[in-house]
């Protein structure tokens, strides 16, 4: 898009005030993203309060269970998802110095890494699906009942996590795209910010989700 | 002033940019007013659709016995007519129909922040509308749990609860873009020198609905996907045998719904306050006092939601504090309804149709709305719990609250939705019929609830016979009115005379360019450094319609 000189209007006492141009709008994009990030907020919000509720009336079974995940794999998905928030965020700095070589390669350093969490993840679970421990196995159904919950929450929200990891990945190869067809450039990166916000996010609900699920097994 | 000027009618904006095929200029436009089209014909199906279900369900108990639907059947049909008229007409009604259209010209912007995401909400509805539809004519059949998907038998039922779901957490989503948009389109596009204190009320309440939409409906988003997944992989979470609590789904359900409530009335009010100033030729009584108030009932709303639960088993404290916090929500409601009299006190009062449903609007909702307090009250709601009581006491407040001010809202923009006048004598009429039918359908049920008539069931006691059958004549009487409205408001498209550009001598900035408005509305965004309802001597105090048109003065 050409850049207009913003349209003007005068006031009585003459002074000039700028009319938004909605179709080119910085921070209507920067605000409208962060409400959306609200009601991703919400959303995971809602299956915490449901995992406090339930932690909270049967903690001892939650701590049995949590003993039996793999703390060792979680620890290094926690790594692997810091690492690429961090690749992230230097992508984003090197496409705002107009240097959108080494941003392209950035991006795609995280997006190796998002591959690499989605793998370990396909590893754990497939071990607990092996062990037969999945929701509504006959194994588990056998258990007690807080066990039964714990695995419960963790497929679903694990799930849900995984999900947007994969959104993640999805938007980002479309931003590769966007770059390349320079519809992303070093003054135009709202969507490059925008996707960055969106994978600290999904960084940030699993550094909730690695203690709540793995590191209670440690205590008692 | 002598060349024809064209309308949204006439152009339009695409995703594609320009588009010769007519129906493609329509389904992929990106104007707002043009969307805003788009929903009100859908939603209208929809709306004749369930009201045609409810006529049935009364037909049905017009007589104790099985008459024209089995048990089973009417199970289906209570669950149809609320999940399409809250999902599918109520919620998104008034926001994305008139908020759509509305909100950009009363703060003086060219369209929403994000148009292309505004047309991907309709699709969304769109998409929402067909799965609910498929629902209905696939597998074992429609839902049959009524509206709210209780647990653990939204769980177990054999009916097609996942599709409906769907349905539901698809127009939830669509609901959520809504409400960023206009979020964002508040903060980023009013019109320079207009600060919140000079917004027009109608905005206040779509700002304080769409920070619900946002806040409160991932909540019930997930809800829904957890009753999915729990029916679909049996995680357990909701099913008492693997330690899970049918109580937490009602919780979780209501942290939306309660809020959903307000987010259907807000809007609602917001109307109230737009046409009475108009037609009483005045300035609202207490402007703040009513802007703050929507807020505020956004903000109190969500901590109620416990009242829906007080015979679900509760500790007596929680019943005690949601009891409190509920009977807290009447007083900013109750500012409103003061400020709205006295706005009507000692005015000169020009009685067309909008003014009359408004003053309708305002006897029905005060019914509704003080039959609320009663039933909030905890001794006396564990009598009243689960009877007609409750549907009387809902009906009041939804229909004839949030659907009557949709009502007004449809007849007092007609002329800036159509451009043309729709026929004063005959609309009044509609209007009587309804009011007339409305009350006669739901009052009765007060005391057949009362006196222990419970909801939902397709059977009753030969004592109730009585109030069914007056609430069977009402409800034909309402449902002849709605029908002769909407020929009323439909013939008037091709035969009504052609609006002029503020028909009712009203003072907001829609009303200062022409109907139907061109695209992207304003022409020149005209400096707002006065309020939004100053009158003078009865007529507006401004007018910019050559200012923002950009032609020159006459004198």
């Amino acid at each position: 898009m050409e850049t207009k000189s913003p349209e003007l209007i005068y006031d009585k006492d003459g002074k000039a005030h700028e009319i938004v141009d909605f179709n080119n709008d910085y921070t209507a994009s920067k605000l409208g993203f962060w409400l959306f990030l609200f009601t991703e907020l919400m959303l995971f919000g809602a299956m915490f309060l449901v995992f406090a509720f339930f932690f909270y009336k049967m903690p001892q079974e939650f701590v049995i269970a949590s003993k039996s995940l793999n703390i060792y794999l979680g620890a290094i998905n926690t790594f692997v998802l810091l690492l690429s928030t961090y690749y992230m965020g230097i992508a984003f700095i090197y496409l705002k110095d107009n240097n959108i070589l080494k941003a392209k390669k950035h991006i795609l350093f995280t997006i190796a890494l998002a591959f690499l969490f989605l793998l370990i993840k396909y590893i754990e679970w497939s071990i607990e699906i092996n062990h037969g421990i999945y929701p509504d196995s006959s194994l588990l159904n056998e258990k007690a009942n807080g066990e039964i919950l714990f695995f419960g929450l963790y497929f679903t929200m694990t799930g849900f996590h995984g999900i947007h990891i994969i959104a993640g990945i999805l938007l980002m190869i479309w931003v590769l795209f966007l770059i390349k067809t320079k519809k992303i450039t070093s003054t135009k990166y709202v969507i490059l910010e925008n996707v960055s916000l969106y994978w600290d996010l999904v960084h940030l609900v699993w550094v909730f989700l690695f203690p709540l699920f793995y590191i209670i097994g440690l205590g008692g | 002033m002598d060349e024809k000027s064209l309308s949204f009618y006439d152009e339009t904006h695409t995703v594609f940019g320009h588009h010769h095929n007519k129906l493609f200029q329509w389904i992929f436009s990106i104007d707002h007013k043009r969307i805003a089209i788009l929903y009100i014909i859908v939603m209208l199906l929809f709306f004749v659709f369930a009201i045609s279900i409810g006529l049935t369900m009364r037909m049905e108990l017009f007589f104790p016995g099985e008459q024209i639907l089995s048990p089973d059947r009417y199970n289906q049909a209570f669950t149809l007519h609320g999940t399409i008229m809250i999902f599918l007409f109520v919620v998104p009604g008034i926001p994305a129909v008139f908020g759509n259209f509305l909100l950009p010209l009363l703060i003086g912007a060219r369209d929403v922040s994000f148009p292309k995401l505004n047309l991907l909400s309709w699709w969304f509805y769109l998409l929402g509308c067909v799965v609910a539809l498929t629902s209905l004519f696939s597998g074992p059949g429609f839902a049959d749990t009524g509206w709210t998907f209780y647990a653990p038998y939204s769980v177990n039922t054999e009916t097609n609860v996942v599709l409906a779901l769907t349905a539901a957490y698809i127009l939830g989503l669509s609901s959520i873009l809504t409400g960023i948009n206009f979020v964002v389109t508040v903060h980023r596009l009013r019109a320079p020198g207009m600060n919140f204190f000079k917004m027009p009320l109608f905005v206040w309440g779509l700002y304080s609905t769409a920070w619900i939409q946002i806040l409160a409906t991932p909540v019930v988003g997930i809800t829904l996907l957890l009753v999915i997944i729990e029916r679909v992989f049996g995680i357990g979470i909701f099913d008492p045998a693997k330690g899970g609590d049918p109580i937490l789904y009602q919780h979780l359900f209501w942290i939306y719904s309660h809020p959903a409530v307000y987010l259907m009335i807000l809007p609602a009010f917001g109307v109230v306050s737009e046409i009475l100033p108009t037609f009483c030729r005045k300035t609202i009584f207490g402007y703040r006092s009513i802007a703050i108030s929507s807020a505020l009932i956004a903000i109190i709303g969500y901590l109620v939601w416990g009242h829906h639960l007080f015979t679900s088993g509760m500790s007596e404290w929680t019943k005690i504090i949601f009891s409190f916090l509920t009977f807290f929500v009447s007083i900013p409601t109750g500012i409103k309804f003061f400020d709205w009299v006295a706005t009507m006190y000692k005015a000169s009062i020009v009685f067309k149709t909008p003014m009359l449903w408004v003053v309708g609007t305002i006897i029905t909702f005060a019914i509704g709305g003080l039959t609320g307090i009663t039933l909030v009250t905890l001794g006396v709601n564990i009598h009243l719990h689960d009877t007609y009581f409750v549907v009387a006491h809902f009906h009041y407040t939804i229909f004839g609250g949030v659907v009557f001010m949709l009502f007004a809202a449809m007849h007092y923009w007609y002329p800036k939705f159509i451009g043309k006048m729709y026929d004063e004598v005959k609309a009044k009429i509609a209007f009587y019929l309804i009011f007339i039918g409305f009350n006669t359908l739901w009052f009765p049920m007060f005391f057949a609830g009362v006196l222990g008539m419970p909801r939902r069931y397709f059977d009753y006691l030969p004592e109730f016979t009585i109030y069914h059958q007056i609430a069977g004549v009402g409800a034909i009487i309402t449902v002849s009115g709605i029908l002769f409205m909407l020929y009323t408001l439909i013939s008037a498209v091709k035969n009504g005379e052609k609006a002029p550009a503020n028909p009712w001598n009203s003072s907001t900035l829609e009303w200062q360019i022409d109907s139907p408005p061109p695209l992207e509305n304003f022409k020149n965004i005209p400096y707002i450094d006065f309020e939004p309802y100053e009158y003078e001597n009865g007529a507006p105090k401004h007018n910019l319609y050559n200012k923002i048109k950009g032609v020159k003065d006459g004198n």
